[in-house]
């Protein structure tokens, strides 16, 4: 690595914010360099600095944001305290960026096109006379079909594996000899993260780009980088070639990393479910389910969203049902909750068809079954007190109040691991992690039989996902409750689901225990499902 | 589309119509007596003539017929294009508005112009500069802007620019030079909101993750306003302008008669006054015509601007 001429060069840098009159130190004394042609993974926590030191080698520190010390050398330039010009010249020309979530960083109100040639513009000159063709063929690179027809689409008719890849085509419009890539894909399913993810290594490897990625996933890093470099509370703990900090990590919290990371986590396959009792708690059977769709030339008129599914819930155990984006996952949660009739098939709950019960009906069983959502940003009313939400359900249904709703809001948030004081708190307050606890303790306030958990720690980072996991699994040790878990990630669930149900496109591919469903998948698609999670391949080849 | 649009114009000539209708049952519901003031406006007292000639005048005029009667009698001649004859002028009301409009037209159409250049203007600014202590000085303008009645900024302009500068008249309608003033009172408030709404709007976008890809593009502060920021931030302005435009109404009355023009304005406010029903009947239909095609086109011109708004069924998937 030593020829290499180094393309970024930071040493002894020092950022800090200032918030409400106080400095914040985020990134403190970090050296690193990435080398012409080298893929360095920046590997971290939220909140480790990560995405500070992106911004600073991009020259994007928001405003009250400031290099305190050290050099930050990009292409031989120090951009750390150089004026906004510096810093233009280079972004776009020498470093290129893919954002975290290609759903929102795209501008809704352009087309695809414009928005590639305003960068092949700052490039090539507005008046480079091949700049439409060029526009197709970035598209093409970047693996889009259709590439004439998306130019012209606006970013709310492309799915997010296709916006990431809209927004890659971006980076590499500009010819830039690093490409920074903050958390490119995890707002993605696993399977589109795979394949964006190689599609980038081949692209970046194909010209000579070296490429910067910042993820909290151990695995996303290990299955691509030359080197990683860990980041904990703005420092540089600990770098080396993957192999090395995977089998010999220095430090504890590369330790904790690694556990978290599913490919490598050894994590307990679950103790052996209770047995099954007679009467499944929650059955469907043959459920079938299509959506009108708008009337357009050329399109089919309704959408198959479940075709013949059934399954099973006993109580005390968990089900795990895994598939991609539109496979129907969510639609058969809105079916069990009776948020949706099915068209077809019964939904048993406890041996009794609910399948037509009406609002009315259907309320008795909502104390039994409660739901926990996906994004715990949004989950939890910013307006209502941390006490306020947990209690939300004893109050609706009129089962306590005064004295015994505080005596419950304490046993809720102990049963979920919080402080008593968090009590007072706005949602604003807690991290996602600890929002989600939240969550789980409102949904637990009811003491139900049954909980929905609809992809519970896809928006968190990988070490607080397998806190959130361990915590469901102690729960349902204590209480007996069952489980139905929602995910597109086979990781997550291996470690806590008695079986497992894959889902494609609204049919059922594989069902049964978890152990056989990892170890002898029966179809393709399940193979494929767990080749994509990150790290795998290290983990295979090592 | 054609659908929507048929839609849409079947809804406008809905509230047209309701407008009309309440107008007039508020003005007929009013306690005074139509004929006493129409005989008082040429000096006569009600109560000198004999009863037979007051039931007469009553016949003449179709003051005598019921309430619904003469509700039908107003509407069918007013789809018919006759807005019927002034109680108190004695001329067609169709003629009284020809007169007035032109007036009216041209002080809120200029009004309109200079309060969404001002408006726009400012919050463009606000965005723009960067030096912290002008931009806060910027982004308090606009709460100053309609914390000022109107009246008192007519008055205010009044007494600078006409008595003190002598750059404009202070009163009458003649030519261009008189319209300044007035148009500059009217756009004030409405400026101020639209800078308001549009320096929020830009608060928020500079959030968007989308200008932190515009920006590692390798684009200046300027180009990514221009281009990224400004047309997310002004959409939700198209909603207020198509309200606004309701207000300027309503403004001209209270502007006409502070700088003495003839516009509709002053006439609906004499009409009101003199429970004068088919002229405050035909200024209510033509400002509520107004209004409605104002935001008729503000439908419309959404889904050019913001692509993700389409007039079509939603399609129903979680």
């Amino acid at each position: 690595m030593s020829e290499r001429q180094p393309l970024v060069e930071v040493s002894g840098l020092a950022v800090s914010y200032r918030f409400a009159g106080q400095l914040v130190q985020a990134v403190r004394d970090v050296s690193l360099s990435v080398g012409a042609g080298e893929i360095l993974a920046i590997v971290g926590e939220s909140g480790s600095g990560k995405t500070t030191l992106a911004n600073a080698i991009l020259g994007l520190l928001p405003d009250n944001a400031r290099v305190v010390s050290g050099r930050l050398l990009v292409a031989g330039q120090d951009i750390g305290r150089a004026p906004e010009r510096l810093g233009r010249q280079l972004r776009g020309s020498v470093v290129g960026l893919v954002p975290q979530d290609p759903m929102v960083s795209l501008n809704p109100t352009l087309r695809i096109g414009r928005q590639i040639a305003e960068a092949l513009i700052r490039a090539r000159g507005s008046r480079y006379p091949g700049l439409d063709a060029e526009v197709v063929a970035l598209l093409e690179q970047v693996g889009l079909d259709k590439p004439l027809l998306r130019a012209r689409q606006y970013p709310h008719e492309l799915s997010g594996g296709m916006r990431q890849r809209v927004l890659i085509a971006i980076a590499l419009a500009g010819d830039p000899r690093l490409i920074v890539a903050d958390e490119p894909t995890s707002a993605l399913d696993v399977t589109v993260q795979r394949r964006i993810l190689d599609h980038l290594e081949r692209l970046v490897k194909e010209r000579g780009i070296s490429l910067l990625i910042i993820t909290h996933d151990l695995g996303v890093a290990a299955d691509r980088a030359d080197r990683v470099l860990v980041m904990k509370d703005g420092e540089l703990v600990e770098q080396g070639p993957p192999q090395h900090i995977l089998v010999a990590p220095r430090q504890d919290y590369t330790r904790a990393l690694i556990a978290a990371a599913p490919a490598f986590g050894n994590r307990p396959r679950p103790a052996a479910p209770p047995p099954a009792g007679e009467v499944p708690l929650l059955a469907l059977e043959d459920v079938g389910k299509h959506y009108r769709l708008p009337r357009l030339k050329g399109e089919a008129s309704s959408l198959r969203a479940l075709d013949g599914v059934g399954l099973e819930v006993h109580r005390g155990q968990t089900l795990a049902i895994v598939g991609e984006s539109g496979s129907g996952k969510s639609t058969i949660l809105r079916i069990a909750l009776g948020l949706e009739k099915p068209d077809r098939g019964r939904v048993l709950f406890d041996g009794e068809d609910v399948t037509g019960f009406g609002w009315r009906q259907f309320r008795p069983l909502r104390r039994r079954m409660q739901l926990v959502q996906q994004n715990p940003f949004a989950a939890l009313d910013p307006r209502f007190s941390i006490f306020d939400s947990i209690v939300e359900p004893l109050v609706s249904f009129g089962l306590a109040k005064g004295r015994e709703l505080e005596v419950a809001a304490r046993r809720l948030i102990d049963r979920v691991r919080l402080p008593t004081a968090y009590l007072d708190r706005l949602p604003r307050e807690l991290s996602g992690g600890q929002r989600q606890r939240v969550a789980i303790a409102r949904a637990l306030a009811l003491q139900p039989d049954l909980l929905l958990l609809d992809e519970p720690v896809s928006a968190l980072d990988v070490s607080v996902q397998a806190q959130i996991l361990d915590l469901l699994d102690e729960l349902q040790h204590e209480l007996g409750v069952a489980y139905v878990l929602v995910s597109h990630d086979l990781a997550v669930v291996g470690s806590i689901a008695h079986r497992v149900l894959v889902l494609n496109k609204g049919r059922v591919v594989e069902q049964g225990p978890t152990g056989q469903v990892f170890e002898r998948p029966a179809s393709d698609y399940t193979r494929e499902l767990l080749d994509a999670i990150p790290g795998r391949r290290l983990a295979k080849a090592s | 589309m054609s659908r929507y649009l048929i839609g849409r114009v079947g809804q406008a000539l809905l509230v047209l119509w309701g407008a009309y209708s309440i107008a007039y049952a508020i003005l007929y519901l009013l306690p005074a007596d139509t004929l006493a003031i129409m005989l008082s406006a040429s000096g006569l007292e009600i109560d000198s003539l004999p009863e037979e000639e007051i039931a007469r005048a009553r016949a003449y005029y179709g003051l005598d017929r019921s309430f619904l009667e003469q509700y039908f009698d107003l509407l069918w001649g007013a789809l018919q294009g006759d807005l019927g004859q002034s109680l108190t002028q004695n001329r067609p009301v169709a003629e009284l508005l020809a007169e007035r409009l032109p007036q009216t037209l041209s002080l809120a159409g200029l009004a309109i112009l200079l309060s969404l250049a001002g408006g726009i203007g400012l919050a463009y600014l606000t965005a723009y500069v960067r030096w912290q202590p002008l931009k806060a000085a910027l982004a308090r303008l606009p709460s100053l802007g309609f914390s000022i009645p109107v009246f008192w900024m007519g008055l205010l302009l009044i007494q600078v620019f006409a008595f003190g500068l002598g750059w404009f008249p202070a009163t009458g309608n003649a030519g261009f030079e008189s319209l300044v003033l007035p148009a500059v009172t009217l756009a004030i408030p409405s400026a101020a909101v639209y800078a308001q709404v549009l320096q929020r709007g830009f608060q928020c976008v500079w959030r968007e993750p989308y200008i932190v890809t515009a920006y590692a593009k390798g684009l200046s502060h300027g180009q990514v306003q221009a281009r990224h920021a400004f047309k997310n931030a002004a959409l939700p302005l198209l909603t207020l302008i198509g309200l606004q435009v309701g207000n300027t109404v309503s403004g001209a009355v209270l502007v006409e008669t502070i700088f003495t023009r003839s516009g509709v304005g002053r006439l609906v406010q004499e009409a009101v006054l003199r429970q004068d029903i088919p002229v405050v009947l035909a200024v209510v239909a033509v400002s509520a015509a107004a209004f409605v095609a104002v935001n008729l086109i503000v439908d419309l011109l959404y889904p050019t601007l913001d692509p993700r708004i389409a007039h079509m069924p939603e399609v129903s998937q979680p």
